[in-house]
């Protein structure tokens, strides 16, 4: 256990974490804070002037003073796309990893509690799942999607859709921390203690065992979500992700790349960057979490 | 109220199959209690002692209904207790309740002592209003020796002995008449130990409790119990008042454990001892479970188990040839 | 000049940035030949950093902050690693509380231990079988030549601290440091252990520094005896003297409080309190929140190891225990 001071005092002495927490710091605001900040609404066709295409960044020859970071082939600002789509990207992420772990966690603790055949059956339908990879899955998943409706169905569902699959693919790892740390913990006296006074097995895995899993639970989420966006851009890239039209980074790529070889390499370089440096920071956050909440790693603190 | 034994067990029987291949065909079984049979009587120590495996944790874990026999029955007040429903049983959980010997792991670290206390009284005695509650609670942290405010901190932030004073408290706190404790003081340092013993003791003084204590140390329980059963491999080889078994052990496998106390005075240690093990519980020999190690041992002892007979002086032992 | 002569040891471990505790706050200990000392003290007492220290194992970030070493008139301190190693499984040997962590799961008996027997000593292989067999043999292990192609995890417990003993004795050591070497073991299997060591430490002629909580084991075992509480030594002499009439009111009352020394049904001697952790000692003498005996200047003043004890007010008779 670490008290909040202590987590504190960790975090302000170690360079790493406070350089990727304030990288996501950065773009959790500029994407929370796009509709008030962004020079341009990418989404109103009113204010597009397919005139301002491909436009460069501002301080090439040819660039505009209002478009700072250039502009796609559809006149929008790259830079007003970037913060609305780190915006779309972390929705998608979060809202997976949300799903992913509801689901995983719940099995995840059924699984260790009950043991025996339940915790059998559970496990080999998560090596299932895991055999088969997430983007496959989710390619067929969308594919099937993307033909039985048409394309404004599919615009106006695709954020749901997209949390829904990327989601439910991957709760197996969740299942999986959950489960080995509830193996744990159900040995530990204090569930004894709890089986003694005759409190039903409910009441013992969710109000005893659960808040001693969470740690974990909070380490994997982080890297999760990191995950779950680049598989979204990965979609996205493929085409069965976010349409062009509400674009995540994903998909700000793939509009950009048609254009690499004619010269507008502007479109695609910047929001990899930011996926690039997004998905960075989430992971030295995960793994210096990782670092901090494992006693067997800590010595001498708290 | 009965003048009976508090609690009964009649060829209590525990066994653990162990994990096979699926495709194994052998079921190894391993016996963890083989008939036992002890009574206990209201105000007393019970002690239980033996080496690891030898089923002592199992008896008390038995009895307090965290694991099923395999055979056998398990009588509190001369009412049958194992296989109860919960809901029967709900009322007599009250009445009997257990410490555990690991106080960094008996309480959960998420929980305040506040709500470690008052999860039993709110599931056991749900008649209790929030004001008693907290009156229960705060009396049953005085009786214990723990400060009052102690109750909306965390268990990481107590030592080993104020955590088992916690412990203890949670059993105490639905007024139970029996307490199973299982080494309660073997994972705390020696000048803590004393501390929670005298507790124990006052405790039984001052509310008529029912120990059943669990222990290795054998000098813990010529101190504290008021009788005391010897285990070895899932079964009871002596049975006696705690002052008898000390004085006039009759088992060779008591008189081996009381030689094996380091003391004091020094001695125990000065003759080289040849090396002997426990056999093994998934295949235990036919004869007494002692004979390999029993240096009186006959082919008697080989071929046949004594069964816990009473000798002349009062107490009990499974031995052919203890008088 | 004694064999083993540790002066004013200090061992400190960082805390925050900037400070230190110290786990150690000077320790002296000398050792002669042959010589058996038991250390005794509550955990966190730093009886097992002692026993670190004296190896050279202090874990980073720990550091021997002071204090000299002097094995056989050389200070360990001064030595470069190398020369260290060769001296620990050697010349001292370790015997630790948990056999199974001691030895290594994967590799047979018979490998580990005569991996450590050609790390210190040029033989072929073949003599090198023969003297594991023979120390094997010595620790009544039975059926050894077997046992060589054994793995740890198919021996017990007490046959596998028995393999531990074996190996700790294969080089012949001139000291053995033995931390807790039977705490995870049966009373009877601890019987059988200590009395192994004890025989094999007189026929050897070897030292031997245990290092326990038990004063049974320590009165059975050891001849001179040293109590450590906080990080200090507060009393020491010879075994029997103390457990006979101790001087320090903290080794007093740790002996009255064991339930040997109580009546049947009467309630025992208790100690109040707990040892204080290293990160929040108390000023002066380190015990005397919890001492009857107390006054201004142990509150004050830190107490110097005289005549056996560090105390301002020791004890002088064995009924006068507070």
């Amino acid at each position: 256990m670490i008290s909040f001071k202590g987590f504190l005092r960790r975090f302000l002495s170690d360079p790493v974490a406070i350089g990727a927490g304030l990288v996501l710091l950065v773009l959790v605001l500029m994407a929370v804070l796009a509709p008030f900040l962004a020079p341009q609404d990418p989404y109103d066709l009113m204010q597009l002037d397919i005139m301002d295409s491909e436009l460069p960044p501002s301080w090439k020859p040819g660039g505009d003073e209002r478009f700072w970071l250039g502009t796609d082939a559809q006149g929008r600002g790259v830079f007003s796309t970037i913060m609305y789509g780190t915006g779309i990207s972390l929705l998608i992420g979060i809202g997976a990893v949300i799903v992913q772990a509801v689901l995983g966690v719940t099995l995840g603790l059924i699984a260790g509690y009950k043991g025996g055949w339940i915790d059998s059956f559970l496990m080999r339908l998560a090596d299932i799942q895991l055999s088969l990879s997430t983007l496959m899955m989710a390619i067929i998943a969308l594919a099937l999607f993307q033909a039985a409706f048409d394309a404004n169905i599919y615009a106006d569902y695709a954020i749901v859709m997209l949390i829904m699959v990327i989601g439910i693919a991957e709760w197996p790892k969740f299942a999986r921390t959950v489960r080995s740390s509830v193996l744990g913990e159900r040995k530990k006296e204090y569930v004894d203690a709890a089986r003694v006074i005759g409190l039903p097995p409910r009441k013992i895995m969710w109000g005893h065992i659960l808040p001693n899993t969470l740690t974990p639970v909070l380490v994997i989420s982080t890297i999760q979500v990191a995950e779950a966006i680049m598989i979204e851009a990965s979609l996205s890239f493929l085409g069965l992700g976010m349409p062009v039209d509400r674009p995540s980074l994903g998909s700000l790529i793939r509009s950009g790349f048609e254009f690499i070889f004619s010269g507008s390499w502007w479109i695609t370089l910047y929001p990899a960057i930011v996926l690039v440096a997004l998905i960075l920071a989430l992971n030295l956050l995960g793994d210096w979490l990782r670092d901090v909440l494992n006693p067997k790693l800590r010595r001498g603190e708290d | 109220m009965t003048t009976g034994p508090i609690i009964e067990t009649r060829g209590l029987e525990v066994r653990f199959p162990l994990p096979t291949h699926f495709l194994s065909r052998q079921k190894p079984v391993l016996h963890a209690l083989n008939g036992v049979d002890i009574a206990i009587s209201p105000g007393e120590t019970f002690c239980v002692v033996g080496e690891s495996g030898c089923g002592k944790t199992t008896l008390g874990r038995a009895i307090m209904g965290l694991l099923e026999p395999s055979a056998g029955e398990i009588l509190f007040r001369g009412q049958r207790i194992d296989g109860m429903d919960e809901t029967t049983r709900k009322p007599i959980r009250r009445d009997m309740q257990m410490v555990f010997q690991n106080p960094y792991a008996s309480l959960n670290p998420r929980r305040n002592v506040y709500e470690t206390l008052a999860e039993p009284v709110r599931h056991l005695m749900p008649e209790k209003s929030p004001a008693e509650l907290r009156q229960q609670v705060e009396e049953v942290l005085d009786a214990t020796g723990c400060d009052p405010s102690w109750q909306r901190r965390l268990p990481h932030e107590f030592s080993g002995g104020q955590r088992q004073r916690i412990a203890i408290a949670r059993a105490l706190v639905t007024n139970p008449a029996f307490i199973v404790a299982d080494e309660p003081i073997s994972a705390l340092d020696v000048s803590i130990q004393a501390q929670i013993l005298n507790l124990l003791t006052d405790l039984q003084g001052e509310r008529g409790l029912t120990y059943l204590f669990i222990t290795h140390d054998l000098s813990v329980v010529e101190h504290f119990g008021t009788r005391v059963a010897v285990m070895y491999l899932g079964a009871v080889m002596e049975l006696a008042p705690a002052e008898t078994i000390f004085d006039n052990p009759k088992h060779p496998y008591t008189r081996l454990l009381l030689d094996a106390i380091p003391k004091l005075e020094g001695g125990s240690f000065d003759k080289p001892r040849t090396p002997g093990e426990l056999p093994d519980p998934v295949n235990p020999p036919p004869g007494c479970p002692f004979a390999p190690r029993c240096p009186m041992a006959e082919d008697l002892c080989r071929r046949d188990r004594p069964r816990l007979r009473e000798l002349p002086n009062g107490t009990h032992a499974a031995c052919h040839f203890a008088e | 000049m004694p064999m083993l002569e540790v002066q004013d040891l200090h061992v400190a471990f960082p805390q925050g940035r900037k400070s230190e505790v110290e786990a150690l706050r000077g320790v002296d200990l000398t050792l002669e030949k042959g010589e058996r000392l038991g250390v005794v003290g509550e955990s966190g007492a730093g009886k097992s950093m002692l026993a670190f220290a004296i190896l050279n194992l202090i874990a980073e970030p720990g550091r021997v902050s002071k204090g000299r070493i002097m094995f056989h008139g050389q200070n360990l301190l001064d030595l470069p690693e190398r020369d260290i190693r060769a001296l620990r499984g050697n010349r001292i040997s370790m015997i630790f509380q948990d056999p199974m962590v001691t030895l290594n799961p994967v590799l047979s008996i018979g490998t580990q231990m005569m991996e450590t027997l050609r790390a210190h000593r040029r033989i072929s292989g073949a003599e090198a079988r023969a003297l594991c067999i023979a120390k094997l043999r010595e620790v009544a292990i039975p059926s050894p030549e077997s046992r060589l192609d054994a793995y740890p995890h198919e021996l017990s417990g007490g046959l596998r601290q028995r393999v531990v003993i074996a190996i700790a004795l294969l080089t012949d050591p001139e000291l053995i440091i033995a931390d807790e070497p039977t705490t995870a073991l049966d009373v009877t299997i601890q019987a059988e252990i200590m009395a192994l060591i004890l025989k094999l430490c007189r026929e050897n002629d070897v030292a031997l520094i245990l290092i326990t909580h038990d004063l049974g084991v320590v009165a059975e075992v050891t001849e001179r005896l040293m109590i450590m509480y906080a990080g200090k030594c507060v009393e020491t002499g010879a075994t029997d003297a103390i457990i006979k009439a101790p001087h320090h009111p903290y080794s007093a009352g740790l002996l009255r409080a064991l339930p040997q020394n109580a009546a049947r049904g009467t309630r025992l001697y208790q100690i109040p309190g707990s040892m204080p952790p290293i990160t929040a000692l108390p000023t002066g003498c380190a015990y005397h929140p919890r001492c009857a005996r107390a006054t201004a200047l142990c509150k004050a003043e830190i107490p110097p190891l005289e005549n056996g004890a560090a105390c301002f007010h020791p004890l002088t008779a064995p009924e006068e225990v507070p």
